[in-house]
């Protein structure tokens, strides 16, 4: 089956300075903008279109971005502040890089009518500081493209609208995409997640009302606006309207970023990836970044990509960050390496979660050392059930669901290694394939 | 005279660019983007009177910087090799072979991961996390610079060309 690419965030991929206004402006871009700049549009009309749009925050948690925007305080009279997310860094996903360099203006315009939605007359864009060189300045020569052609700034063209733009660059910081953390981060201050509530909405940045959203919930939006809620919706399935941005990664033909209708099945996408790479056997796929929990070959093949269906199957649709594993994988290496990232990452300010990770890795590399004992194993998944739901942030869940997902679905691999002193079970054809 | 004496013109610009961005009275926001600078111009890595310069500067207590150097994983708060070169490990590159590479890199520079080449010329970032780029796996970053689908000729030629 076909399915057409790239219709909101990547729209001007593969066009000649597809990063430029001109491009942008040729794909229909700021059409939404200039439509609220002449009035034509009220806040609450912007809120209820993204409301019916079905759109869901692309950053992991899949809330939904119209309702998001209605938590705002309504007094006009307080500043209130727009954040966006671009401190992308969960790992397997990669296409938040691609919309700041190839497509900026859809998130400068995105960024616009957001403000607006929520009278916010001031943004930041967080963007992590490994993006300095490429995706930074692309962003910020798009902001000032937009000055210059009258689209931002004070009493922009007469209407009464203030928007101002700025990018912020982080300095490494996986926890910073917590946003809460991405707050105190913008406001100087080590990246530690904040108790809730209150809630952003209520006091954010400087204590000020502050909503933030992810770069391509936002790159999402001039498209809705300008092309209607129907149509976005019905892109995807029921609960999970529109696009998706794929980032395909590992054991793949072709990796890569895909934007496609969300709902497509897995079959189809990894088809249009060009299958398992080196023709070998599908073996298992984390499906939305290492946050999610695996899903065996046999199950993942008949789901279909969008919220709902990998939520059935015990995972979730996460930031779409698709892991592909084939059958040559030792499962314990890999989630080994996953559990390493959240004991490097963890803010150290929860004691399960800072204690916890630790405990995860040295456990682990214990068993791949051949030191491991049946026992680890129960004990393994009774450290994750401890630190899960037990955090101020849901880093801590995140270092848990792989753990006792990696040991549900493949604890004979674990077995094996533990009884064979550290031999993995990929090494031993003739146990693998039994 | 005062600790902020030390910070070049160049680099009270970049500060005064990015204060600009921030209400007033909310310097601190400027801390992460300051001290970006200041690391910049030293050669990669930050010392104890670069940072007490940027708290004058700033006028907030040595604390709200040095909280900040020692949290982020971006900033050198030892003396560090002057070209920055971090391989990605984790599970994307991991997949597509970047252990391999760390193993390359490190016999080809006789160091190993955290540790700088002993003329000072290279530092091999300690075990690097995702960096965004997991669809060009195997990738690494030189000097901020983006490099994907190494291969290890590419990787050669790219350490080979560090002054």
């Amino acid at each position: 089956m076909a399915y057409e690419q790239n219709l909101t965030c990547f729209s001007t991929f593969g066009q000649e300075r597809s990063y430029s206004l001109d491009t942008y402006e040729k794909n229909h871009g700021y059409q939404a903008w200039r439509k609220i700049i002449a009035g034509d549009l009220t806040p609450a009309e912007v809120i209820e279109e993204v409301k019916a749009s079905g759109l869901r925050g692309r950053g992991g948690a899949g809330f939904p971005t119209g309702l998001k925007w209605s938590f705002m305080p309504r007094d006009a009279s307080m500043q209130k502040y727009l954040v966006c997310n671009s401190d992308e860094s969960e790992p397997g996903t990669c296409h938040d890089r691609e919309v700041l360099r190839h497509n900026p203006h859809a998130l400068v315009e995105g960024m616009a009518i957001a403000a607006y939605a929520m009278g916010a007359t001031v943004a930041y864009n967080y963007i992590r500081g490994e993006f300095i060189d490429e995706p930074v300045p692309r962003f910020e020569a798009a902001v000032k493209e937009a000055y210059d052609a009258g689209l931002l700034g004070k009493d922009i063209q007469g209407s009464g609208i203030d928007f101002d733009l700025y990018a912020f660059v982080g300095a490494g910081a996986y926890i910073c995409g917590e946003e809460t953390a991405l707050l105190e981060s913008l406001e100087g201050k080590q990246g530690k997640p904040r108790f809730k509530p209150p809630f952003p909405a209520n006091y954010g940045l400087y204590g000020k009302p502050t909503t933030i959203n992810n770069t391509q919930s936002l790159a999402s939006v001039p498209a809705i606006i300008r092309n209607g809620a129907a149509w976005y919706s019905s892109l995807g399935p029921e609960g999970s309207g529109g696009t998706a941005q794929f980032s395909v990664s590992g054991h793949i033909e072709s990796p890569g970023n895909y934007e496609l209708p969300m709902g497509i099945p897995f079959k189809d996408l990894l088809d249009l990836c060009g299958g398992v790479w080196k023709g070998r056997k599908l073996k298992a796929v984390i499906p939305g970044g290492s946050s999610c929990r695996v899903l065996p070959a046999e199950i993942i093949m008949d789901c279909t990509m969008d919220f709902s269906s990998l939520q059935q199957v015990g995972s979730s649709f996460g930031t779409g960050a698709v892991i592909v594993m084939d059958d040559t994988t030792c499962m314990v290496k890999v989630l080994r390496r996953i559990s390493r990232f959240y004991m490097a990452e963890s803010c150290g300010q929860c004691t399960p979660c800072r204690e916890g990770t630790g405990w995860l890795y040295r456990m682990l590399t214990r068993v791949l050392e051949g030191k491991g004992q049946e026992e680890d194993l129960d004990k393994l998944v009774d450290v994750a059930n401890k630190i899960e739901g037990h955090t101020i942030c849901a880093l801590g869940d995140a270092a848990a669901w792989p753990v006792q997902s990696f040991l549900k679905h493949y604890r004979h691999e674990f077995e094996y290694m533990v009884r064979n002193h550290g031999r993995s079970v990929v090494d031993d054809p003739a146990e693998a394939a039994a | 005279m005062s600790n902020a004496d030390l910070l070049s013109a160049h680099v009270k610009e970049e500060i005064e660019h990015w204060k600009s961005r921030f209400p007033e009275g909310k310097q601190r926001s400027a801390v992460i983007s300051s001290l970006h600078a200041v690391q910049h111009e030293n050669d990669g890595y930050l010392t104890a009177e670069l940072m007490n310069a940027v708290a004058d500067y700033l006028d907030l207590p040595t604390i709200h910087v040095y909280e900040v150097a020692t949290f982020y994983s971006m900033f050198q708060t030892k003396p560090v090799g002057r070209h920055n070169v971090a391989i990605c490990t984790n599970v994307s590159c991991m997949l597509r072979g970047a252990d391999d590479i760390v193993e390359h890199v490190e016999n080809k520079l006789g160091i190993k991961l955290g540790e700088s080449t002993e003329d000072g010329r290279i530092y091999l970032k300690r075990e690097e996390e995702c960096l965004a780029a997991c669809c060009g796996a195997p990738m690494m970053m030189v000097d901020h610079k983006y490099h994907e689908n190494l291969s290890t000729d590419q990787i050669d030629e790219l350490l080979n060309g560090l002054d």
